[in-house]
């Protein structure tokens, strides 16, 4: 292939405008007469008879690439012939760049929250469609709006396709300031290590420093498995205990005690208000002796970085909400609708649960808040609701307790789900009614348009009304 | 070209009849039988009059090991596989002898080598288990791609000049991509007899256009083809092990 300058036409593609010129590939805008969208053309820098190793790279980016959609990767147009002319054509997004926005770091925490929230929710996704990106850096998330749009696939990981990038390679394969410990010992399948790095971003959002620096060798990249990074509150005195604690939840060496899924991430970075500070961990031993000892106990590397999370993934859901009516007091069906629960949360030990009841209000008229004798129904219920939970025994921070007011039951639980990325809803259902079939239920309206599984409970009866 | 691959049918009615109207949803353009017809099976006149009928109507067919022992008699095989042989040869007519004393070791079709157990010296079937293996079955020919099967378990390799080759295992139903900058060996899981611990049946589906194969699992009445494993007198562990997929 010649030398791409403006103007040059590749497969029906014309290059209209060079954009920057990465490590591997040159980057172009580019028009087709098939599409209105403003494209990009991502070239690897190839000519023939060049050795392949060069653009292995790219191949694997673009079996990847094609096989993702959504809101939060670029549109995937075409890729060019290997042998003839390798390009990747993709939607053009125009956004702001994290790698800009860091400039300004720290950042207020509300900011860093938000944009951390954002770039969770599309790590979400990516990880739902079976992908780690492996390469999550400021210059690799674009900000549209509160949107986040992840790109550069050419570390990625499929869950589906063979390694091969990893199969051949014997260097760790990412990017040193953000890399997660096991990927630095060569694990490439782990979603969680995308959470390591958007742990890392984190951190830079509200330091304006990077966790790990930057080593060169691998032996300074294995640091991050023995030492921790400086306490965020240690360079910016404002950062919030509960930010403190998400970095730290990102930043855990061992898998097991690391946030396993981004949706639950995003919530925490959601609802600050819900995170539950953990004690402070006792200090590392710093006395001579201590550190002898520690020296001798030092254990395997691999070991180190925990059992990958996909084993929790699978066990079972890891955000629950359970839908629970109340108004009239607990009934047979509210205690169902709690076994329900307790068998689905059983599944995993880190699922989290969400207790809801809707508190009904009037579409017309003056809605009641306060009982006949001034009490505020609004606390009624949620007294109600915990005391309803309260044979799960669930530490803190693994539930949360929600009275919403709302016109329609069904929505809203739908909405709340939605916005929460919830993958498993309960809901009760009331044994079959004319009524009911005429007007509908609530369980009928969640199960038809939630996005995820939904248990719906009903007391056995005998026989039908 | 879309191409469907089956291999080490071993004389198994159910799984080859099972997989065959798989195929035929399929529709693929063409069709090579990988050798291994006969062997540990009960129906070895069925597979041979099958694999006739779609050699007459177009498909390929080389020779496996086991079709050699039944025409020619075992040598150096397991105790199960020797006895198995033995067996076969008593069910076969003479002109099914003769279609399988016929077949050819390798066939080539759209670029692709077939051959039964390794493009390395075919008439002595060795394995390909693993990269290095892999590597030998590759240099020992020129094709970009070579299908073979022998080792009832489903396995793709991926390679490049100077380094050794890439082992993936296809998962059952989806697609796994061919390398336009590797040269591949594909290893084709069994019709008749999986050893992968997926008791059903497999067969390959290779796409040239899309530079893609899969291997597409069919499951089948494996109890029936045990019972009649029973009823041939053939070792039992041959209907156990059909059950287990090892």
């Amino acid at each position: 292939m010649e030398k791409p300058q403006a103007g040059t036409a590749i497969d029906g593609f014309t290059l209209t405008e060079r954009l920057k010129a990465g490590g591997m590939a040159t980057l172009w805008r580019a028009t087709h007469p098939d599409e209105t969208a403003p494209l990009v053309l991502k070239i690897p820098f190839f000519h023939p008879g060049d050795d392949v190793s060069a653009i292995l790279g790219y191949e694997a980016e673009a079996l990847i690439h094609r096989r993702l959609a959504g809101p939060h990767v670029p549109r995937f147009v075409a890729a060019g012939d290997l042998a003839r002319t390798p390009y990747i054509a993709m939607e053009f997004v125009a956004g702001t760049s994290l790698a800009e926005t860091m400039r300004r770091a720290p950042l207020p925490a509300a900011e860093t929250a938000r944009i951390g929230e954002a770039i969770a929710v599309a790590l979400a996704e990516l990880h739902r469609q079976g992908v780690v990106h492996l390469d999550l850096k400021p210059e690799n998330v674009m900000m549209v709006g509160n949107r986040a749009v992840l790109l550069d696939f050419g570390l990625a990981h499929h869950v589906e396709l063979p390694d091969l990038l990893g199969a051949e390679s014997t260097m760790p394969m990412g990017t040193a300031a953000y890399m997660a410990p096991e990927q630095v010992l060569g694990d490439r399948s782990d979603p969680a290590s995308d959470l390591f790095a958007l742990g890392c971003l984190l951190y830079q959002m509200a330091s304006g420093e990077e966790p790990f620096g930057r080593p060169q060798s691998v032996a300074g990249m294995k640091r991050r498995l023995y030492h921790a990074p400086k306490p965020l509150g240690s360079i910016n005195a404002e950062t919030p205990a509960w930010l403190e604690e998400i970095v730290r939840r990102c930043l855990e060496v061992d898998r097991g005690r690391r946030y396993a899924d981004a949706s639950k991430l995003a919530f925490d970075l959601r609802h600050p208000e819900q995170v539950t500070v953990a004690r402070r961990r006792r200090v590392r031993p710093h006395g001579l002796w201590q550190r002898l000892v520690a020296l001798f106990q030092k254990r395997d590397e691999q070991e180190i970085t925990g059992a990958p999370t996909q084993v929790r993934r699978k066990a079972g859901p890891s955000i629950i909400l359970t839908a629970v009516d109340l108004s009239e007091g607990e009934g047979p069906l509210a205690g169902a609708i709690l076994a329900e629960t307790s068998r689905l949360l059983a599944a995993r030990e880190d699922s989290w649960l969400a207790c809801i009841t809707v508190l009904r209000t009037e579409i017309i008229g003056e809605t009641k808040t306060v009982d006949a004798e001034g009490r505020s129904l609004y606390i009624k219920r949620l007294v109600a609701l915990k005391d309803w939970a309260r044979p799960l025994h669930l530490p803190e921070e693994r539930v949360s307790y929600h009275v919403i007011e709302a016109v329609s039951a069904a929505d809203a639980i739908l909405r709340h789900a939605e916005r929460n990325d919830i993958d498993h809803i309960v809901v009760g259902a009331r044994s079959s009614s004319a009524v009911r079939r005429h007007l509908g239920s609530v369980s009928t309206k969640v199960v038809a348009e939630a996005l995820c599984s939904v248990s719906v409970v009903r007391l056995k009866t005998g026989e039908p009304d | 070209m879309r191409i469907a691959v089956l291999s080490d049918i071993h004389a198994n009615r159910e799984a080859l009849q099972a997989v065959l109207e798989a195929v035929e949803r399929l529709r693929p353009d063409r069709l090579v039988l990988l050798g291994d017809l006969v062997g540990y099976g009960p129906d070895p006149g069925f597979a041979v009059e099958m694999a006739q009928k779609l050699a007459a109507a177009g498909a390929l067919c080389v020779l496996g090991n086991h079709d050699e022992a039944a025409v020619h008699g075992p040598s150096g095989m397991t105790a199960h596989a020797h006895e198995a042989a033995l067996w076969t040869r008593t069910q076969l007519s003479s002109e099914q002898c003769a279609f399988l004393a016929a077949l050819p070791l390798t066939a080539t079709l759209a670029g692709a080598l077939f051959v039964h157990a390794s493009a390395r010296t075919p008439q002595a079937w060795p394995y390909v288990t693993d990269e290095r293996s892999a590597g030998q079955c590759l240099a020992a020919s020129e094709a970009a791609l070579i299908i073979c099967g022998h080792t009832h378990q489903p396995a793709l390799f991926y390679a490049r000049p100077g380094h050794e080759p890439v082992r993936f295992t296809p998962r059952r139903n989806l697609a796994a991509p061919l390398s336009a900058l590797r040269r591949h060996v594909v290893v084709v899981g069994a019709v008749g007899q999986p050893r992968d611990g997926d008791p059903a049946a497999c067969f390959a589906l290779l796409d040239t256009e899309r530079a893609e194969v899969t291997m597409v699992r069919v499951p089948y009445d494996r109890q029936a083809t045990a019972r009649k494993i029973a009823a041939a007198g053939l070792p039992e562990w041959l209907g156990m092990r059909l059950q287990i997929g090892r």
